[in-house]
């Protein structure tokens, strides 16, 4: 390890701001980073131990313990346990012999659990080794079991073929689908890479922040900041050096839209960057990746050294003198909060991806310090069209304050899940009827946990930044579903999970939060109980970043619109009941001490 | 018309709070003008002999007694106030919810280094000691309280004013020395 971690250092130029790459370097070869490695890095680059056990232990795809020659991790979320994880889980456990969270004694496999890795539409879904394995059923899992057991590489366990488009290609190979359903202006497939910088080139930066602002976008994230006012800030700003961001971090559970674009038009994706990147004057771009997506990297790298070659990247952009620009990819390491952009940008400085506090935004200090864009994947493949078919056009999809359209991963019980491009403006019914339903349909989950759970008299709802404004995740449930159960538990369990633990409203109010919920689950709660979750819940306002902000969503959500589900699970007769049982406990001292309860 | 009714009791806490009330120095002479106490340490009386107004409870539960004494309480009183940061949120004692239960009790009677002469492996298990709970809870963890008074010990001032809040029904004065505690 020692070598090899000396050879990394090296390949980084001790720079300590790039120790994500360091350690994930590191994690990949050996499948943790020791405590010698830690000792190592910190003297290579004079940082303390402390320091770099900060950054190494915030993420959970790092790890001081050996993960195992296989590091299975499956994935938690609510529709991954719909289409059967259970199951799944159970199958590995018995195959392996060991619990999740474990190693078997030989050090060959560790079986981990993780969040959402981006594949609702084909869920349940395992990454092992960095690679994807979807639609696992208990068979397939003896299957991989064995094939780990006889020594497999990963990259020859797979049965099926590969999926569809670009996940065949010979850098890719996965058995990922993209399952695009509709196709609109954004993921058009005839699309001709450069046209969009060529057009620019002639322009000036003022004059295409101009058009952008005149388009209307706004960041598809979720946030829906306007794109060409956030580009404008960054190049007023004061600063010998700027940076484009792209955040593909892409964590809210259900959403997998990103992954689609990155494997299907990699190169709008690009030039959209380099679009950026001429409007505010920045000469680097840096696409930040969600480790879950690493089977793409190889991909990724080979289309961008083509661009390097085709001079759409690097000096004097398609002869422009003076234009240059590249782009690096900028892995995480499993954080959902990295996708709050603050939290993006300390992560790709080598820190805990903690958001920072604001002002100063980062269009005036952002990645190490200066005027930094920072904009979600689909942003910048929409602006990519806006710069080659107009303003006018642009505006002519969607709303007035909506303009576009949008890509929307659809997932959970429908007949056809998958990414659909639709203008903004269509109801959530309209949006049903699009993907199709077996059973009635008992909610929907609009823009993942952090968004909301609405009911039937709500699907007359517009999607959109004026009504119900998503980041395009939207989570069908059919009435067969307990949404307590189901839905608002696993949720709340993700944000207690992700929370980075830096405001305390988020560490702790959430599994305040939980533990009221599974009271009114074991029968133990009371009116008082939906009240005050409702009154606790205002507190995480506090909280410094979206993810703090929203974690009681779930719960906030389904207490107005399936106020029923809880009243029928609450006792009538009790006003108030703290859930305690004497009888358990006193269980555990009865054994130590043999005595017979007599409470 | 008669005086409100007082009640107080320590569970699993130190006494540290009665002291504090102790504190409150002359104005105790206010105070039997103002109230009368019933089961309480301060007077020795061990059993309710009538309804109450006001039940301070110092300390949270550790073992079974702990929980029929504060649920007695309850029963009595018609207002409960959480005195104390054990009451509160276990405080102390509650350092030992992080250590299974097996594993206290074997390092208190069986392999501590002050452990002499168990030569019977016993843990005390006589049926009149109260048992011990899984962990040490908060009170609002076992019945409804209406009021939390924090500190360790809740300041004099504190514990004076709320008693005088809850006696006259006026408002409580929370200056910001008497609630910033660092």
């Amino acid at each position: 390890m020692k070598k090899f971690t000396q050879k990394v250092l090296e390949k980084y130029h001790h720079d300590k701001t790039r120790l994500m790459d360091i350690l994930i370097a590191i994690q990949k070869e050996f499948g943790y980073v020791g405590s010698d490695a830690v000792e190592q890095i910190a003297q290579e680059l004079s940082m303390s131990e402390v320091d770099v056990e900060q950054t190494l232990s915030f993420y959970h795809f790092f790890s001081m313990q050996p993960t195992g020659m296989y590091s299975i991790y499956l994935n938690t979320s609510a529709v991954s346990n719909m289409m059967g994880r259970t199951q799944v889980a159970a199958a590995f456990e018995k195959a392996t012999g060991i619990k999740f969270g474990q190693v078997t004694p030989d050090g060959r496999i560790g079986l981990f659990e993780t969040s959402c890795i981006g594949m609702n539409d084909q869920e349940p879904a395992a990454i092992i080794n960095n690679r994807i394995f979807t639609k696992l059923t208990s068979f397939r899992v003896k299957e991989i079991v064995r094939d780990i057991k006889e020594g497999k590489p990963v990259t020859e366990m797979y049965t099926a073929g590969f999926g569809d488009g670009a996940n065949r290609d010979d850098a890719v190979q996965s058995v990922v689908s993209n399952n695009i359903r509709k196709i609109g202006p954004i993921l058009d497939p005839n699309y001709k890479v450069g046209e969009a910088i060529k057009k620019i080139i002639a322009m000036t930066p003022e004059q295409v922040i101009a058009m952008v602002k005149n388009s209307g976008i706004r960041g598809r994230g979720g946030a829906g900041f306007p794109t060409g006012l956030k580009w404008e800030f960054c190049h007023n700003a004061e600063g010998d050096r700027k940076y484009i961001f792209c955040n593909a971090d892409e964590g809210e559970p259900g959403t997998f839209k990103d992954r689609v674009i990155l494997t299907e038009l990699p190169r709008l994706l690009f030039e959209g960057m380099v679009v950026a990147g001429y409007a505010v004057g920045a000469r680097e771009g840096i696409l930040y990746l969600r480790y879950e997506y690493m089977y793409l990297e190889e991909y990724l790298e080979k289309i961008l050294s083509a661009a390097r070659e085709k001079h759409y990247l690097g000096k004097d952009i398609m002869g422009k003198t003076g234009f240059d620009f590249d782009i690096r990819i900028q892995f995480g390491a499993g954080a959902y909060v990295c996708g709050e952009e603050s939290a993006l940008i300390e992560s790709a400085e080598g820190k805990r991806g903690e958001p920072r506090d604001r002002p100063p935004f980062p269009v005036e200090k952002g990645y190490l310090e200066k005027p930094t864009v920072v904009n979600n994947v689909e942003t910048l493949c929409s602006v990519v069209k806006v710069i080659l078919k107009g303003a006018e056009w642009y505006r002519s999809f969607g709303t007035a304050e909506s303009t576009g359209t949008k890509l929307l991963s659809i997932s959970g019980d429908c007949r056809n899940p998958g990414v659909y491009e639709v203008a903004w403006g269509f109801t959530v019914n309209d949006i049903l009827e699009m993907v199709g339903t077996a059973n009635p349909v008992q909610a929907v989950q609009v823009g993942g946990p952090s968004g909301s759970l609405i009911g039937p008299n709500e699907f007359n709802r517009i999607l959109g930044y004026e009504d119900l404004a998503t980041g395009g995740s939207l989570i069908i449930f059919d009435e067969n579903r307990d949404l307590l159960t189901d839905v608002v538990l696993n949720f709340m369990d993700f944000f207690i999970e992700e929370s980075c633990g830096s405001c305390s409203t988020c560490r702790i109010l959430p599994s305040v939060l939980r533990a009221k919920l599974l009271k009114i689950l074991n029968a133990r709660g009371v009116a008082q109980d939906i009240d005050d979750m409702l009154a606790w819940s205002r507190f995480l306002k506090a909280s410094r970043c979206g993810l703090g902000q929203t974690a009681a969503n779930p719960i906030v959500s389904t207490i107005k619109n399936f106020r029923h589900l809880y009243e029928a699970k609450i006792q009538t007769r009790k006003a108030y009941d703290t859930g305690f049982d004497l009888s358990r406990a006193v269980q555990e001292a009865c054994e130590v001490t043999g005595r017979i309860p007599n409470i | 018309m008669s005086k409100p009714i007082v009640a107080t009791t320590s569970l699993a806490g130190c006494f540290g709070c009665h002291m504090s009330v102790l504190d409150i120095d002359e104005r105790i002479l206010e105070l039997i003008d103002l109230v009368d106490f019933d089961k309480s340490p301060v007077n020795d009386i061990k059993k309710f002999s009538r309804t109450c107004d006001i039940g301070l409870i110092e300390g949270g539960c550790c073992n079974s007694e702990n929980v029929h004494v504060l649920k007695d309480f309850r029963e009595h009183c018609k207002i409960l106030v959480s005195v104390g940061e054990c009451a509160i949120m276990g405080g102390l004692p509650a350092m030992r919810n992080g250590i299974p239960l097996r594993e206290c009790l074997e390092e208190a009677y069986l392999n501590g280094p002050t452990v002499q002469n168990n030569k019977l492996k016993l843990i005390p298990n006589d049926p009149e000691i109260p048992i011990l709970l899984d962990k040490v809870y908060p009170c609002h963890e076992i019945v409804k309280m209406d009021y939390h008074l924090p500190g360790c010990p809740p300041r004099a001032d504190l514990i004076w004013e709320a008693l005088i809040a809850l006696v006259t029904g006026g408002e409580m004065k929370l200056p910001y020395e008497v609630v910033k505690f660092d």
